[in-house]
């Protein structure tokens, strides 16, 4: 099997995972058993898996934003990371302090976001800018995902520039999903398609559609390889449409019926999967066992997080400082 | 030969940069320029490819510092003036601050933050931002007042494993000499005190630990004799130190540069009212800058920060209750 069929399973069976493992959380949640908001990459695995499919975990790093469900899984987020942090979890990496996506597991390269958006691509600049100086830069990449709201922030502008500057191998996907939360592109930016503005920054660009796993494949690898190459940042804006609100406590009823029946409309893990077909790189019988596997998998993930301790306030340390004072360094 | 405050702030980068490779320098204006107050002065040439300019990006400057700091490096962050990391506020609360309670892993950055104000520099370039940040979990924020903890405060912030904020004072900058840079030093989180006295305890910090001694010294003519703690870290509050001087003295005035509203005197009046009640034979009092932005012509600065004259005022209405 060519190297294209393998990256195409590989970002397709993180698809289906995210899917089939949000399907999940969005019902625990409809169940109230996860307390706080539970946010969906619905319609977005396609870019997403593509990317994380593209980063090599150990060497690159990704700092993924809210609905990067499929890139994590496919950069190597363990599953139960999700439920553990979904459903409190002393177990899970944010260990009930922090919850749903934000968590991350930084020693790995994978920070883990705020909710203040844009604030992830200078902390992946600076991950970068620390490999230069280390001396261990060569061959790697940093990504990071903002959403098309994100990209009206000062951090967004701040951090692009700045990885522009000093010329950093990082990718930045721009999910253009249409709405930020409720707000429509047409009373977020006034430019053509976002990815003019990489032209601003003196960065490549690039604008796919999100819908197709196929060209999110293409795109996205020509991109991280231009950018592991030493050709500087690149910006990739995917478009589709969130096929979810913006959290589960939103049905999203202001995206008119014109958009949801329209090309960026369409179920980007159904399309992959006839493309998969379609091209031969997988079988119908194979993706059904790998959802049959995938929807075993995310049960135990469930399970297992469920029959874990929460937090015990009267355990917690309550201490945001790792240093004890007087500070006398060693 | 003496030190400034500010040699001492550019020695101990130089000594940082020498004796620990994961160190760099991050800033505005740094590399070849020095800085805009030369704290950097030659250390560009010194350290090729560690001493680094920057676009003029806060909120990246700091976030970038965290993303290093997770990749192992020990960054320092010039902010031009502490008035501009408004910009960054967002990446030094919320990004640096909140990373070590949810994921585990310290983020050590620290970020100098040229303080406090000089005469014509009007609201922009004159802020005390030590309150700001010392409110946020996750922080340490320290105010050197002294060319010796200039220099060593440093090095131990650097140190750390966790972010601080260094508030270096300017008025300090090229005012405040000293023979050498002493080799004993306090830890940070301890007080000291500045001044010995038995009659008021002034708590202060930073360039208003030498207008407090200075009011301390006028008043030696009436009889009185005033201690002086300085604080050197607001955050941690060496609350110890406070407590056993207000019991000494019985009388406290708290002094900052910082606006009135809470802040650092706040917390310390509040602190010792908690803890030391039975130790006050007169009720606390706070001497702050006034409520307005800090104005620019120098006659109107000088009334609006506390001063000598003004700390006497306060000291004689404590010293009379």
């Amino acid at each position: 099997m060519s190297l294209d069929g393998e990256f195409l399973r590989s970002a397709f069976r993180s698809m289906l995972k995210a899917r089939i493992l949000e399907n999940k959380l969005s019902s625990l949640y409809k169940a109230g058993k996860i307390v706080g908001g539970v946010y969906l990459g619905k319609g977005q695995e396609a870019i997403s898996g593509s990317l994380g499919t593209a980063l090599v975990q150990g060497k690159d790093c990704f700092a993924p934003l809210i609905r990067d469900q499929a890139g994590r899984t496919a950069f190597g987020e363990p599953l139960i990371d999700c439920t553990r942090t979904y459903l409190g979890s002393v177990e899970g990496p944010m260990k009930g302090r922090d919850g749903n996506i934000h968590r991350g597991r930084p020693e790995m390269g994978m920070p883990a976001m705020i909710s203040h958006l844009g604030a992830q691509v200078p902390v992946i600049a600076g991950m970068l800018f620390a490999k230069r100086l280390k001396g261990t830069l060569e061959g790697c990449v940093g990504a990071t995902s903002v959403g098309d709201g994100a990209t009206s922030t000062g951090a967004f502008h701040e951090g692009l520039n700045l990885a522009a500057v000093e010329k950093l191998p990082m990718v930045v996907v721009v999910a253009n999903n249409q709405f930020a939360y409720s707000t429509p592109n047409s009373r977020q930016f006034a430019c053509g398609d976002l990815v003019e503005r990489a032209k601003g920054y003196g960065i490549g660009g690039f604008s796919v559609d999100g819908t197709d796993l196929l060209e999110c494949a293409s795109v996205v690898r020509e991109a991280v390889r231009l950018a592991r190459e030493g050709g500087g940042p690149q910006m990739i804006v995917a478009h589709l449409l969130r096929l979810s609100g913006h959290g589960e406590h939103d049905d999203g009823s202001y995206v008119p019926g014109n958009a949801k029946a329209g090309h960026y409309g369409r179920d980007c893990v159904e399309v992959a999967m006839r493309q998969l077909v379609d091209g031969g790189y997988a079988t119908v019988d194979e993706i059904l066992a790998w959802q049959e596997e995938t929807a075993e998998e995310v049960q135990k993930a469930v399970a297992q997080a469920h029959q874990e301790a929460v937090p015990d306030p009267y355990k917690e340390d309550w201490t945001a400082l790792s240093t004890k004072f007087p500070y006398i360094p060693s | 030969m003496s030190v400034t405050y500010i040699d001492a702030i550019r020695e101990a980068q130089e000594k940082l940069l020498r004796e620990d490779e994961r160190v760099f320098l991050y800033g505005q204006d740094i590399a070849n320029f020095g800085g805009a107050f030369k704290a950097t002065k030659g250390l560009a040439e010194e350290f090729p490819n560690r001493v680094f300019d920057c676009p003029i990006s806060e909120d990246a400057m700091i976030g970038l510092a965290v993303g290093a700091a997770i990749e192992g490096m020990r960054p320092i962050i010039e902010m031009q003036f502490a008035d501009f990391s408004s910009i960054a506020f967002n990446q030094i609360v919320n990004q640096a601050a909140t990373h070590y309670y949810r994921t585990g892993m310290p983020i050590p950055i620290t970020v100098r933050l040229p303080s406090g104000g000089t005469p014509g520099s009007g609201p922009f370039h004159s802020q005390s931002m030590e309150g700001i940040y010392a409110q946020y979990p996750g922080l340490v924020v320290v105010t050197p007042a002294t060319v010796s903890d200039a220099y060593h405060m440093l090095i131990d912030s650097v140190k750390m494993d966790d972010p601080v904020l260094y508030c270096e004072h300017k008025f300090l900058y090229r005012w405040l000499k000293s023979k050498s840079i002493n080799g004993d030093h306090l830890p940070i989180g301890q007080a000291r005190i500045a001044r010995p006295g038995k009659h008021a305890s002034v708590v202060t910090y930073s360039a208003m630990v030498h207008e407090a001694v200075r009011a301390a010294d006028r008043l030696q003519a009436d009889g009185w004799e005033i201690e002086v703690v300085d604080l050197r870290s607001v955050k941690p509050l060496d609350l110890d130190t406070v407590l056993a001087s207000v019991a000494r003295t019985g009388r406290l005035l708290a002094v900052g540069e910082a606006f009135p509203w809470g802040g650092v005197t706040a917390e310390v009046v509040a602190r010792v009212t908690e803890e030391g009640f039975h130790l006050l034979d007169a009720p606390p009092q706070r001497l702050n800058a006034r409520d307005t932005p800090v104005p620019y012509h120098p006659k109107l600065w000088a009334a609006h920060r506390p001063t000598p004259e003004s700390i006497c005022d306060a000291l004689r209405k404590l010293l009379l209750f």
